[in-house]
């Protein structure tokens, strides 16, 4: 069981997602830097698949009632067990009562908090994650909730590195154009590679969004919804392409420009709004 | 039949028509029992589209599907659902004169017409339903309304729908059910799923 002494801005339970279930209007939802939720895991000797805290920006203050193992990965944050400082992106032991705080992200949004034996609130439809667009899972994290903790796996911590990345200046995504690139003029799709824009405040879970700069259309009669997928950048009337993440809706209306690979989208994800964007396309 | 590339790992196939779409949803699904498709994470079925994520190989199974011949589905194929619908929804009255009907003729109407979800989204649980002739499109609120209770029946264009829960919308409402659409605690969590049959039986309040 750990209690929350402090839920900073958003923090929010997240494991690997639904999957299999969009046909239904469900949501994959699921941690949005993904790569740092695993290796938080691996650091106290999880599977991959346990649930771990998104932090957003702000971190968290927890209370474990057991002594516990924890391990903080995705935007580097100062982490503190009992006042004193502890290590970021390596196994860390937090005894009984003691608090374990995550201060504000240094860079980067989203740090993740695994728990060795992992989140253990009950699943919905096979995942535990909070998906703030459906509405399915845990609410987000408020003061004096508890969450209870799983069983440790009884194999010891693997050796593992945290890899600290230095935070980049520009947010440069791949981008794989379709299904919908010929709705757009030859000079907003010539002049994409070239075009600057920002991430906008209004970005969340499902969206990253972006300002700064309109992608103008060829085609101007209204698209019927169709299936979106993770990393789909849907244009709507106002040119601003946003960046679906994990928490976006299965289908829409807005024609989807082109698509960034996975790899690329925890960075979209650790991406702070007025930090640039640029579009890569390629094949 | 338009097979078009999404990203590196999904197909998007559009077709001409909601029941082209029905037809090829029920031939991806048919290919996927009997083991005749590669693995796919998800089928997600929309207006004129079906879309394949979760591909290992799409390029592969874009060149199989230019190949395929989509049988048309068969008008009773597919399970019933069967929704005891109040009709006395806020709308009733407008969608009556919308349609140059009296509200009595809007239940007859309604309540003889077989539907198909055509396809989920909005929320877990929404279905879009089609059944209707073209003529009984209706257009959206102009205002939609800040919260519509869990249950109302509602139409907007050429589509039916049911609130799995309460939630702000911008459709006629025409009735209630006190059908539980979307329970994730349920097997099946969705009673709306694509492909579904759908029939609105009249109730007394």
């Amino acid at each position: 069981m750990i209690e929350v002494v402090r839920a900073g801005a958003l923090t929010t339970v997240q494991d690997l997602g639904r999957h299999g279930l969009a046909h239904l209007g469900i949501p994959r939802s699921g941690a949005l830097d993904e790569p740092a939720h695993r290796l938080a895991n691996r650091l106290v000797g999880n599977p991959e698949s346990a649930a771990t805290l998104e932090t957003t920006l702000t971190g968290i203050a927890v209370r474990p009632h057991v002594a516990t193992t924890v391990a903080v990965t995705g935007a580097p944050a100062p982490v503190r067990v009992g006042g004193r400082p502890a290590a970021w992106g390596a196994p860390v032991h937090v005894p009984a009562g003691a608090v374990l705080d995550v201060g504000t992200a240094t860079h980067g949004v989203r740090s993740y908090v695994a728990f060795s034996g992992g989140v253990d609130v009950a699943p919905v439809l096979g995942s535990r994650a909070t998906d703030l667009l459906a509405g399915l899972g845990p609410a987000p994290l408020s003061g004096g909730d508890r969450l209870p903790l799983g069983t440790p796996a009884p194999r010891p911590c693997p050796v593992d590195t945290a890899p600290l990345s230095a935070p980049a200046r520009d947010l440069v995504l791949r981008l794989v154009l379709g299904p919908r690139h010929d709705w757009f003029t030859e000079a907003a799709l010539a002049g994409l590679p070239r075009a600057r824009f920002q991430v906008a405040t209004a970005s969340n879970r499902i969206a990253l969004r972006t300002e700064g700069h309109s992608l103008e259309r060829a085609v101007h009669r209204e698209l019927p919804s169709e299936g979106l997928v993770l990393g789909s950048v849907q244009v709507p009337p106002d040119g601003r392409p946003l960046v679906f993440l994990a928490d976006h809706p299965t289908t829409g209306g807005y024609p989807v420009i082109g698509v960034v690979p996975a790899p690329d989208l925890a960075a979209a994800a650790q991406a702070r709004p007025g930090t640039n964007v640029r579009f890569v396309p390629v094949a | 039949m338009k097979v078009m590339k999404v990203g590196t790992r999904a197909l998007l196939v559009e077709v001409g028509s909601d029941a082209e779409v029905q037809s090829l949803h029920a031939e991806v699904l048919r290919r996927r029992a009997a083991g005749a498709m590669p693995t796919v994470g998800e089928i997600v079925p929309a207006a004129r589209t079906v879309l394949l994520d979760g591909l290992d190989d799409p390029a592969a199974l874009a060149r199989d599907i230019a190949g395929w011949h989509v049988t048309e589905q068969a008008a009773d194929e597919g399970a019933l659902v069967e929704v005891p619908t109040r009709y006395d929804g806020a709308d009733l009255a407008g969608v009556a004169a919308h349609w140059q009907v009296s509200e009595d003729d809007v239940v007859k109407i309604h309540s003889s017409a077989e539907f198909r979800v055509a396809f989920c989204g909005f929320a877990p649980g929404f279905g879009y339903l089609t059944g209707l002739p073209e003529r009984y499109d209706v257009p959206r609120l102009a205002t939609p309304r800040s919260s519509v209770p869990a249950g109302s029946v509602a139409l907007a264009g050429k589509y039916t729908g049911v609130y799995p829960r309460s939630s702000p919308g911008g459709w006629q409402l025409i009735g209630r059910t006190d059908l539980v659409l979307w329970d994730p605690a349920r097997e099946p969590a969705a009673l709306f799923t694509p492909g579904t049959r759908v029939r609105f039986v009249p109730v007394d309040r």
